[in-house]
């Protein structure tokens, strides 16, 4: 145990590492846009993990704090004359309230009923934003130039952006992984695992999964915000069940319960999807087929669904000792 | 007066199309615990598929046939070669339903482009029924007998036939459905034929009010979904009480407040999960 969290911590040193050193590497703003996006959808993705991975609860409905933190971002800052920090903290503040509402109704139910009651609640979202066009200007989205200028640093550069938006990424990787080591935390995996047993220990189960419910809204609402800055537009398909969708699919691709599981799944998807996109504009798809494919081909995630077929492929030329060895080792992470 | 009137039968046409659709996702959901985010792709996929058989020469009321055929084969096909291999594992079976959802409706935009299609109404059907100072389109009616006669029907499959014993016990408890000799392997690919089919025809019956578009999928899925919660899991009255509810509020809520006609809807679930959250006639928690 005491091993595996130092591997992940030098892991997440080397991994930090390389971030900061990447502007350096790559001088190309489109790369480093990219970049940008990856880190993004990591916080998203993370943030949805907290209740997939370490709550046992599906959530079809995570776009929901994205997009509304998104919106209230840039309406207040263009429409409402609010200054760039006064709109983030209003934005962020009234989208963690949203989660309060959200978890407590979504919570009624758990399992199918959970899924269902987030994806219904996103979609009436999603309709919300398409047909109040005189606040949300419909189809047409919102936009406007909104990065701030933080300490005169000048954010419509992209390295600078990035820089950014990774400040972010290190925090919510930092206080997720608290949180998770939490007793909270624990009591949330607990409550997983078996959440009869923990309401017969005295857990108030429900309290332990609505507190991680509004705790995940708040870091969607953060990457909400940080979408509003990099895009300065947002539109209906931010809240769209495909964002939602997409997001799972990181976290499922990653390896769900795993503290970068979603850092990994939200990097293979950002850039499939650019690279798709790139050539063809059948992303919703792809986007379908690859759910598919993992579904039935790995369902454990690609992170240790690979490690699982490098070990089959390591297994089955020889049945000696020297294969079992390093497989075993394995194991510790 | 007028516009009340008018209104209330517009909400009772869309709910109607609201229950052709929902009692099958319900039926599906209660007894073998998969909920089909494919069925909205359903829907759409069979409004389209009746369009090329309309434009190949079939009538409206082949076209319906059509429709209802091809989507449960689809649906046979998908349940006997994915659903069926995750059996046990009901969020597997969630991911690979909205994987299913998304190729299709990229499948539609592929073969039938990004426009929106109107489905011609069937001519027998056309005109306006006249009452007083009244006039409301024929087709309507039709399509609030239909949901009515299919209500009866599938009432009568449920309460009065060998078949719907079987099902009821199934959505009951599925273990001692099983343990009594009941043969889910028969019993679940009927239901979810049986879903399918609806899905489908209805999207074709729908064509005529709603018009078929990319997207109408996802407009009509969430749909499914709040009155399955609002009236309750495995519930066929549930289903027919809650799509009536959502088809009033939605369409007095589009005449009324257009903005904030999709608002509304949170109404009924705030109410419902708050209440009452194993839905207005179901008997387990969603």
């Amino acid at each position: 145990m005491i091993r595996a969290s130092r591997q992940q911590a030098v892991l997440a040193l080397v991994a930090i590492a390389a971030l900061l050193a990447m502007p350096w590497l790559v001088t190309s703003d489109y790369y480093i846009n990219i970049a940008t996006q990856i880190v993004i959808a990591a916080i998203l993705a993370m943030s949805l993990n907290v209740l997939v991975g370490f709550g046992g609860m599906i959530s079809l409905g995570h776009a929901s704090y994205l997009g509304v933190a998104a919106y209230l971002t840039i309406y207040l800052s263009t429409h409402a004359g609010v200054g760039a920090l006064g709109s983030a903290l209003i934005a962020i503040g009234a989208t963690t309230l949203l989660a309060m509402l959200f978890g407590y109704l979504a919570l009624r139910a758990s399992g199918l009923g959970f899924l269902m009651i987030t994806l219904a609640l996103g979609q009436i979202l999603w309709g919300i934003a398409y047909r109040w066009a005189s606040l949300t200007g419909g189809d047409n989205g919102l936009g406007g130039p909104i990065r701030p200028r933080p300490f005169g640093i000048d954010l419509m550069n992209p390295t600078a952006f990035f820089y950014f938006t990774l400040i972010f990424l290190v925090l919510a990787v930092w206080l997720i992984s608290r949180f998770v080591q939490s007793g909270l935390g624990q009591s949330l995996q607990g409550a997983r695992d078996q959440p009869r047993r923990m309401r017969a220990l005295g857990y108030n189960v429900w309290l332990i999964q609505w507190l991680s419910f509004v705790f995940a809204g708040f870091w969607g609402a953060i990457a909400g915000m940080l979408y509003a800055y990099y895009h300065q537009f947002v539109s209906p398909q931010a809240l769209h069940l495909t964002t939602s969708a997409e997001t799972l699919l990181m976290v499922v691709a990653g390896g769900t319960g795993t503290l970068f599981g979603p850092v990994v799944g939200a990097a293979l998807v950002v850039i499939l999807k650019n690279v798709v996109s790139a050539y063809i504009t059948r992303w919703l798809m792809l986007l379908g087929v690859v759910f598919v494919a993992i579904v039935l081909f790995m369902p454990e995630g690609i992170v240790p669904g690979l490690r699982r077929l490098r070990e089959t492929m390591k297994m089955r030329p020889a049945s000696s000792a020297e294969a079992s060895l390093p497989a075993a080792e394995e194991r510790t992470t | 007066m007028n516009f009340w009137v008018i209104q209330g039968l517009n909400g009772l046409a869309f709910g109607s199309l609201l229950f052709i659709l929902a009692s099958g996702f319900s039926l599906i959901f209660g007894l073998m615990r998969i909920v089909n985010l494919s069925h909205g792709a359903y829907f759409m996929l069979g409004a389209y598929v009746g369009i090329s058989a309309m434009a190949a020469g079939a009538s409206f009321w082949t076209a319906i046939l059509i429709g209802g055929v091809a989507i449960a084969v689809l649906g046979a096909v998908i349940e006997r070669l994915i659903l069926r291999r995750l059996t046990g594992q009901p969020l597997a079976q969630v991911l690979v339903t909205l994987g299913i959802a998304f190729i299709i409706a990229d499948a539609c935009v592929w073969i039938w482009t990004g426009d929106p299609r109107p489905v011609p109404m069937p001519r027998e059907l056309a005109g306006a029924f006249r009452i007083h100072q009244l006039a409301f389109p024929i087709y309507r009616l039709f399509v609030i007998g239909v949901a009515f006669t299919l209500a009866a029907a599938l009432w009568f499959l449920l309460e009065r036939t060998r078949l719907g014993a079987m099902i009821r016990a199934g959505v009951d408890d599925l273990n001692m459905a099983r343990a009594m000799g009941i043969r889910t392997s028969v019993l679940f690919p009927v239901v979810f034929c049986l879903g399918s089919a609806l899905a489908g025809a209805g999207g074709v019956l729908a064509g005529p009010i709603l018009s078929v578009y990319p997207g109408l999928d996802t407009d009509m899925l969430p749909l499914a979904l709040v009155v399955v919660i609002l009236g309750g899991v495995g519930s066929l009255l549930g289903a027919f009480i809650g799509s009536l509810i959502i088809g009033f509020i939605y369409s007095y809520g589009q005449a009324l407040f257009p903005d904030l006609a999709y608002m509304i809807l949170f109404l009924p679930m705030v109410l419902v999960l708050t209440l009452r959250p194993t839905g207005l006639f179901g008997r387990q928690a969603i």
